[in-house]
């Protein structure tokens, strides 16, 4: 297949993931486009690799999945903290900051 | 003997150090004592001139400059400070110190009862130390910077009762007065320097002396000059302040407003006679100002009714006469009247003094009278003065005037006659100003009459020394018409040498010569028995005078009309400044910046919403800005 498919579904994969972090209210679904803007460049590093015959890039593919596991678990415990605070999940309740 | 001209740089640091010590310490020393150090002080200074004067006064004497040390160096201009001993100047140094020293022993008894005596005679030392400096300087610039501290020292007296408004008021006109002129006599320092390259005396008119006759730079330089005499020595236009400057004490009018600061215009006018003589169209200026000036405050003096102002006057008339020879080209005839001036008009001043102590501080002389009788020594020295000042024969007045007279008539008729209204005028107003003083029956109050006495010795040997100089001061310069040989024109003549080689003036035959004399000095006591007749028995009518004596006794309004013209557009000027510039644009300016700042920080302060949201839209936004940036940059 061609590179340039890949390419361009990697990249609707990653603004779809975009989209979601800056629309959504809900915590959980942000973390859900997170997770879907890392699993785009995922993507797009396996295409490369199979495109350029370089196995390097899959493997720094693994460290990208550690990273999301590892990111995931404590996004998780401040989600769980978020909601014992304010019963819940909603991020326009975290508007402390303003002046 | 000439070695003591090495040590000419001791004459004004006596007077200096006179300021110094009265200055410092004089609250807490006694008055004798601080009399006796300001007096001590001139009195040195005057032994060191008489000295310097007999060294000067050998065969085969030549200019000698001594050189003390250099004031500043910058580029080419380089400012020594010199002092040069010549005729010129070692008359005007006895002047200045021999009429000082009397003016500083008669000041012990005027201002005994005062508080600020210490002060007075600290300012009178700093005085004669400028004046000195003034006549002593080889170069422009020293003479400038004598000539601005005789200023300073003008104000500083004649506001010396500080406390009384109107005459600090007086002081300021007299010092801005003065800096207008000094502004025209930079400019022609200016205009000096960016010719000739130098200040000093010696390469100024040496190099001057190649440019041939009526050069524009010149004239420019010269009428520049001028404008600073002007203004200094109170001629037309610059002359008001002169009569409002009689609100200093009695002593401080004769010493700096008849006998020398106002001299010093003319010391510097004689000082460069080459450049007038290089100059005619500036000569002519100058005589026929200085002979306006002459009829036009003579005119004024007919009507006023305070003594000192019919003094200051008649000082702002003698010295247009002293201009008037200047501007014929008789220069050693305006110094001879400096001189013969400074010993009656210092008499008349001081004589007044007595009179308003007399009278406990009363100068208008319709409220005197008859004072003849309890002040026999004020009245004789005063009538000797008066007859000096209206040049009757032989006192000194009567030699310098009709020989500044005499030259003006061979250059111009017209000139002799206009001087000789004025030399009228003048035997005139003294006289009337000497018959309602002391003739007649006294017109003041009874307690004024209870407290008149004559003066101190300390007040009276001044006048007659003053009065035995008025009667043979004129002596030295008897002229070669009267079978004299005229010693002061010789004494004066190397100094005017070069003038005389480039521009003849020749005087008139002597038979003319003595003609003059003989109808001026008839008419002149004419004149005087007139005023004799009309004021002797003089009645305070009270009438206010009216038409043209009574613009006279206005003083022309020319202080209406300064006031009108230059004070008021100034104020208006300065108050728009205040109000609209001052308080609208710039303060506006400063605010406005403060407001902005203000506005701006409010606008910024909307981005902290803390929603999260909005931040990570923020960071998302400046990721892909970055981005197009980046990628258009790597091209």
């Amino acid at each position: 297949m061609p590179i340039n498919d890949y390419i361009f579904l990697s990249l609707a994969l990653f603004c779809v993931g975009v989209t979601g972090v800056l629309i959504r209210r809900n915590a959980i679904i942000i973390f859900m486009s997170v997770e879907l803007m890392l699993n785009a460049v995922n993507l797009m590093l396996v295409a490369f690799s199979k495109f350029h015959q370089d196995p390097s890039a899959q493997v720094f593919v693994f460290f990208v999945m550690v990273v999301a596991a590892a990111e995931v678990s404590v996004g998780l415990a401040i989600i769980v903290m978020m909601y014992r605070h304010t019963h819940s999940v909603d991020v326009s309740n975290m508007n402390r900051l303003k002046h | 003997m000439s070695m003591m001209i090495q040590y000419v740089w001791l004459i004004p640091l006596f007077p200096l150090a006179g300021f110094l010590l009265n200055g410092i310490a004089g609250k807490s020393l006694s008055k004798k004592f601080t009399g006796l150090i300001a007096c001590g002080a001139v009195f040195a200074a005057f032994i060191l001139s008489v000295m310097i004067f007999m060294a000067v006064d050998t065969t085969g004497f030549t200019v000698q400059q001594v050189h003390l040390f250099d004031f500043f160096s910058v580029g080419r201009l380089r400012v020594p400070v010199d002092f040069q001993v010549d005729q010129l100047t070692v008359i005007f140094l006895l002047i200045i110190t021999g009429v000082g020293l009397l003016i500083h022993i008669y000041s012990i008894a005027y201002m005994k009862a005062d508080e600020g005596f210490a002060r007075y005679f600290s300012y009178l030392n700093l005085f004669v130390f400028f004046m000195l400096l003034l006549v002593l300087g080889a170069n422009y610039v020293i003479l400038f910077i004598g000539w601005e501290g005789v200023g300073l020292c003008s104000y500083l007296l004649i506001g010396f009762w500080f406390d009384r408004d109107a005459y600090n008021q007086a002081a300021k006109k007299a010092f801005i007065m003065n800096r207008i002129g000094d502004l025209g006599f930079l400019i022609g320092l200016f205009l000096m320097f960016s010719r000739f390259r130098s200040f000093s005396f010696s390469a100024v008119f040496s190099q001057a002396s190649t440019l041939g006759m009526n050069h524009g730079v010149i004239i420019a330089i010269t009428l520049l000059l001028f404008i600073g005499a002007t203004g200094k020595s109170a001629q037309i236009p610059l002359y008001t302040w002169l009569p409002d400057a009689m609100a200093g004490p009695t002593p401080v009018s004769a010493l700096i407003h008849a006998a020398t600061m106002v001299t010093a215009g003319i010391y510097m006018i004689a000082r460069s006679n080459i450049l007038y003589t290089l100059a005619p169209f500036s000569q002519h200026i100058v005589a026929v100002i200085g002979l306006a000036t002459a009829v036009f405050a003579a005119s004024i003096a007919l009507k006023q009714y305070d003594i000192k102002k019919v003094l200051a006057y008649s000082t702002v008339s003698q010295l247009g006469y002293m201009f008037l020879g200047l501007g014929v080209g008789n220069y050693s005839g305006a110094v001879f009247h400096v001189m013969t001036h400074a010993f009656f008009k210092a008499l008349l001043f001081l004589g007044a003094g007595v009179v308003i102590h007399a009278m406990g501080g009363e100068q208008d002389i319709r409220k005197m009278g008859g004072l003849r009788s309890k002040l026999p020594i004020t009245y004789w020295t005063f009538l000797i003065a008066c007859l000096a000042i209206s040049g009757i024969p032989p006192l000194s007045g009567f030699f310098s005037k009709d020989e500044i007279l005499g030259h003006a008539f061979s250059q111009n008729p017209l000139l002799y006659l206009i001087g000789l209204g004025g030399a009228l005028l003048t035997a005139f107003y003294m006289f009337r100003l000497f018959f309602m003083t002391f003739h007649g029956s006294f017109r003041g109050t009874s307690e004024q009459a209870h407290h008149l006495h004559e003066g101190p010795p300390a007040m009276t040997v001044p006048l007659i020394l003053l009065a035995l100089l008025a009667i043979a001061g004129g002596w030295v310069g008897i002229p070669a018409s009267l079978h004299g040989s005229n010693h002061l024109g010789a004494f004066l003549s190397p100094v005017f040498a070069a003038s005389r080689s480039l521009a003849e003036n020749p005087a008139a035959s002597n038979t003319v010569q003595v003609m003059l004399m003989i109808i001026a000095t008839v008419l002149t006591i004419l004149i005087i028995l007139w005023a004799r007749n009309r004021y002797i028995r003089y009645k305070d009518t009270g009438e206010e005078s009216r038409g043209l004596s009574g613009w006279f006794a206005h003083a022309g309004y020319v202080n209406e009309c300064y006031d009108i013209l230059v004070s008021r557009p100034l104020k208006a000027f300065s108050g728009f400044l205040d109000r609209i510039m001052e308080s609208q644009v710039i303060d506006g300016l400063v605010n406005g910046v403060g407001k902005a700042v203000h506005w701006s920080s409010r606008q910024v302060r909307l981005l902290q919403s803390g929603q999260v949201g909005g931040y990570v839209f923020g960071m998302v936004a400046g990721a892909i800005i970055l981005f197009v940036i980046g990628f258009f940059l790597i091209r």
